[in-house]
């Protein structure tokens, strides 16, 4: 993927992770030199929540991720697709690190997430970077736009005031929002714009995966269209990868290079999307096809 | 076909009357008896505020003006204000986006249900306990709930989504109702359920002979449930008319443009194609077509004078070049 | 059941972008609507700037004895003069001088009260939001056992520790203000902790200080202000309620309880020595809570919206 000239927004970015690469082992070499191993892989992930079932009645074990595999290669998308319950959220946290898995190994870039110690953590977080869905609830609504693109960057300790105002605004450009709106306010912005700010935001530290959970199933049609052609532009310019959780097959379909159907805490089918869509095997699966509406059916089928 | 309801000219304005907000601008809809009408458009289209005009739930500092909003040929504007509460509730229902929101979460689904049931059922339910649980049960099935009898006393949080909109729709035609207004009624849920739900209420409609206004944003839904589709934009009617001609061949750019974005017509496209800029917002609204702004075919006249509603056969079609008529 | 989507698009407030106003001002119109908070707002000021003007206002020092003036009465009653328009107390200070001084101390001791709970407060609530299980007991139980007090009895007990004195009776309103800041605080980080522009933050690597201080805490901020003006008055009262049991300021510091304290006994001789003072702390105690409720009714609104 043809990455863009050198600005200065990209000097920082670059500088810093060669910094963090730098002292990083790679705990696997199984591979021949000139092949790498894919950027995100996941085996038997698995994540379990004891509730307690009330006073004296012992727990519940809840199974909201229960052994999922799959592997997404640098620049490519992998789609979840599943209802509620499914585990998609789950595995959203699991993938951001912001909780650990109960079992089952995460590997970024070869380096197993769970065993890390909390240090390698933290080396390896602007790596990935998250879009959520409700564009209403994932900015903070104390903090200017601007504050909001620089928060990453000045948490991560890169570039000096006057470099990170300019990787801002480089980034604004970027995503379709004018210099004014720089100093402005979330709630002075639609949803679509809001949901603009948010990949923004997540793409100040040059991530090499974006987990977009949803990120436009609140917004209104032609919305969609414009965020999802930003989201493919930007995949085309920056080469960065995508997990990317719907429940719209045919957005899906439109963005997926590879897709993974999830039900109950298992993935039930993946695997490319032609192929999916094309031979679905799994009853599940064409279940969730044969109940998405469509302008081509004259009536729904039954489940 | 009788026409269950006939709205001419509504107006809905918030903000001062000095400088009015106009949510709703000069339309017309009308519904018949036992029709699906599919009511689409985007968020400040005016789909919903048209709706709670219908109900009479648009409260201060909105202001409802009409020339005609009748039903069943009675006019609703004009008829005493205890008349209009007891046709809101029994004639005309009304479903909501957020079925847990919209279900009181005191009370179980029984005394929700029983309470909807006494006020607006038969003489005899509205009396007898024992009557109104009988009608409560026969609801519940008829909404396809599993085990009604465990359910009646359950509370809205121990629901699913889907559960839940089941229970809204069974309180909603517990008055029998000729016209069901339903707002964005499964948005917020899973594909599967929403299935489930929308069968259940083309059911109901072949069953009872109750007609529906279904208000959304999602085309797909539309073209599979309704018989007639009204395209609103910015608060106006931008073109009405039956399904599947109104996909097949739609007559304003604004349809066919909504048709374009929908990632099932760019399958052979890496970009979809988008309508450029957003809706006009509450201080730029253009004095001309409220499109031209982002229409593709829009000239010097559609920036200048604002078009009128123009009959095409069935349909009709605000704008000064319908994409049939070229 | 996925998360509702976008919530029901206010007409009023649909594609707001360019032009819209400031959040100040967006913020004023909604309070100057409320006439009691605006009343409320300009006696607070006129308080302050009594507060801050003392020395020039006041037409006489605070201390001054005037002994042929005993007990003079207010400039309305027979045997009154221009010189003492409120009368003199019963050594010959001037009461209203000495009212005007009063509006400083309880100014400072409201100010500084409600300083030192509300940044204690915040922070333990912060503390105690933030990590839950053990920590957030541990507090949070201090906490009840802080309310199970009756307050005006925890100050005494404080102040009787502490000895008497208008600073450690400062301290005393502190401790009694503090459970209700935590508590308060502690509810509103609850609520926000939980909410994706948080996770936002903790995936770009913020740590738990920046989170709790710099990312929550600001959105907290609504009700702590608005239970900040209210404890103004609740610490004006305090105050008032020890300085009249001798605990709090010592003569012959002007506070308005200590004054209500010295002068009870002449309630029938000459009332105009309790009315006084006693006017001061109810009309204070009013305009701080109108602009308290004003401040509440004109943020919870903005703080839905803007938030929503």
């Amino acid at each position: 993927m043809a990455r863009s000239a050198t600005r200065p927004s990209d000097v920082i970015s670059r500088s810093a992770r060669d910094e963090q690469r730098g002292g990083v082992s790679r705990k696997r070499g199984r591979r021949v030199s000139a092949e790498r191993p894919a950027l995100l892989e996941a085996r038997d992930l698995a994540r379990h929540y004891r509730v307690s079932r009330g006073y004296l009645r012992g727990h519940a074990i809840v199974r909201a991720l229960d052994g999922v595999s799959f592997t997404l290669a640098e620049g490519r998308t992998l789609a979840v697709v599943g209802e509620s319950g499914c585990g998609k959220s789950t595995l959203a946290r699991q993938v951001t690190m912001v909780e650990a898995p109960t079992s089952g190994r995460l590997l970024l870039d070869g380096i197993d997430v769970a065993q890390a110690g909390a240090n390698a953590r933290k080396r390896l977080r602007p790596d990935v970077q998250m879009v959520f869905q409700n564009p209403y609830a994932s900015l903070n609504p104390r903090r200017t736009v601007g504050a909001l693109l620089e928060e990453p960057l000045v948490i991560q300790r890169r570039g000096s005031a006057a470099e990170r105002r300019e990787a801002a605004l480089a980034m604004m450009a970027k995503v379709g929002l004018r210099t004014e709106h720089y100093g402005r306010y979330p709630h002075m912005f639609s949803g679509g714009q809001r949901q603009r700010i948010a990949v923004a935001r997540a793409l100040m530290l040059r991530p090499r995966l974006v987990v977009a959970d949803e990120p436009i199933s609140a917004l209104d049609v032609s919305i969609q269209a414009q965020v999802l052609n930003l989201l493919l532009d930007l995949q085309q310019e920056l080469g960065v990868a995508y997990l990317f959780i719907a429940h719209n097959l045919q957005v899906v379909r439109h963005i997926a290079d590879d897709v993974m159907v999830m039900y109950l805490g298992k993935a039930v089918e993946q695997g490319p999307k032609e192929a999916i869509f094309a031979h679905p095997r799994h009853s599940y699966t064409r279940a969730l096809l044969a109940s998405t509406p469509s302008l081509r059916r004259s009536r729904p089928t039954r489940i | 076909m009788n026409e269950l309801v006939v709205i001419e000219d509504l107006h809905v304005d918030f903000g001062t009357r000095a400088r009015p907000l106009p949510a709703v601008e000069g339309l017309d809809l009308s519904i018949g008896e036992g029709e699906i009408v599919g009511l689409v458009g985007e968020s400040g289209s005016g789909k919903s505020v048209t709706a709670l005009a219908l109900m009479n739930l648009v409260d201060f500092p909105g202001r409802v003006r009409v020339r005609r909003m009748s039903f069943a040929g009675r006019d609703l504007a004009r008829i005493p204000d205890r008349e209009r509460r007891a046709l809101a509730g029994r004639d005309i229902a009304m479903i909501f986006q957020d079925p847990l929101g919209s279900l009181d979460p005191c009370y179980t689904v029984g005394y929700q249900l029983g309470e909807a049931i006494g006020l607006h059922g038969h003489a005899d339910e509205r009396v007898s306990a024992a009557a109104r649980r009988e009608r409560a049960l026969a609801l519940l099935r008829e909404v396809e709930i599993a085990d009604p009898a465990a359910r009646l006393s359950a509370f809205p949080h121990q629901l699913s989504g889907g559960m839940a909109q089941r229970v809204m729709i069974a309180i909603a035609i517990a008055g029998r109702p000729r016209l069901l207004i339903a707002d964005e009624p499964t948005t917020a849920l899973d594909v599967t359920v929403q299935a489930q739900v929308l069968a259940l209420l083309m059911r109901l409609r072949r069953e009872r002979g109750m007609a529906l206004l279904l208000i959304t944003h999602d085309l797909a839904v539309v073209a599979e449930t309704a018989d007639r589709v009204v395209v609103m934009y910015a608060g106006q009617v931008m073109e009405t008319g039956a399904v599947p001609t109104i996909f097949d061949a739609p007559l304003h750019p604004y349809t066919q443009a909504l048709l374009d974005a929908l990632p099932e017509h760019n399958l052979d496209r890496a970009r979809l194609r988008t309508i450029a800029g957003v809706v006009p917002g509450a201080h730029d609204r253009p004095s001309g077509c409220l499109l031209a702004p982002r229409c593709a075919f829009a000239v010097d006249r559609c920036v200048a004078e604002r078009p009128g509603i123009g009959a095409f056969g069935d349909a009709t079609v605000r704008c000064h070049f319908p994409l049939g008529a070229r | 059941m996925r998360e509702t989507s976008a919530p029901h698009p206010n007409p009023l407030s649909a594609a707001r972008g360019e032009g819209a106003p400031s959040r100040f001002g967006e913020f004023w119109r909604a309070y100057a609507q409320n006439r009691g908070a605006v009343a409320g707002l300009l006696i607070v000021g006129a308080l302050i700037a009594l507060a801050i003007g003392a020395d020039v206002i006041a037409p006489h020092p605070p201390h001054e004895q005037y002994r042929e003036f005993t007990l003079a009465p207010p400039v309305w009653h027979a045997g009154g003069s221009l010189r003492f328009i409120l009368g003199t107390d019963p050594v010959g200070r001037d009461i209203l001088s000495r009212l005007i001084h009063g509006t400083r101390l309880s100014l400072l001791i409201g100010a500084i009260s409600v300083a030192i709970s509300l940044t204690l407060g915040a922070v333990l609530g912060l503390v105690a939001g933030y990590f839950r299980g053990l920590v957030d007991t541990a507090i949070m139980r201090m906490m009840d056992v802080m309310l199970a007090l009756p307050s005006l009895l925890l100050a005494i007990a404080v102040v009787a520790i502490l000895g008497p004195g208008l600073v450690n009776a400062m301290y005393a309103i502190a401790i009694v203000l503090l459970p209700h800041y935590v508590r308060l605080t502690r509810a509103a980080v609850l609520a926000e902790a939980p909410r994706e522009y948080v996770t936002s933050s903790r995936i770009a690597g913020a740590g738990a200080l920046r989170l709790m201080f710099a990312t929550i805490l600001p959105n907290c901020a609504a009700p702590l202000i608005v239970q900040a003006t209210l404890g103004f008055s609740n610490a004006i009262l305090d105050a008032a309620a020890l300085g009249f049991l001798g605990l709090g300021a010592q003569p012959p510091t002007p506070e308005w309880g200590s004054m209500l304290a010295s002068a009870l006994e002449f309630i029938q001789r000459a009332p105009w020595v309790v009315t006084f003072p006693g006017l001061a702390i109810l009309v204070t105690v009013l305009a701080f809570n109108l602009m308290g409720d004003g401040l509440r009714d004109a943020l919870d609104p903005k703080l839905r919206r803007s938030t929503a």
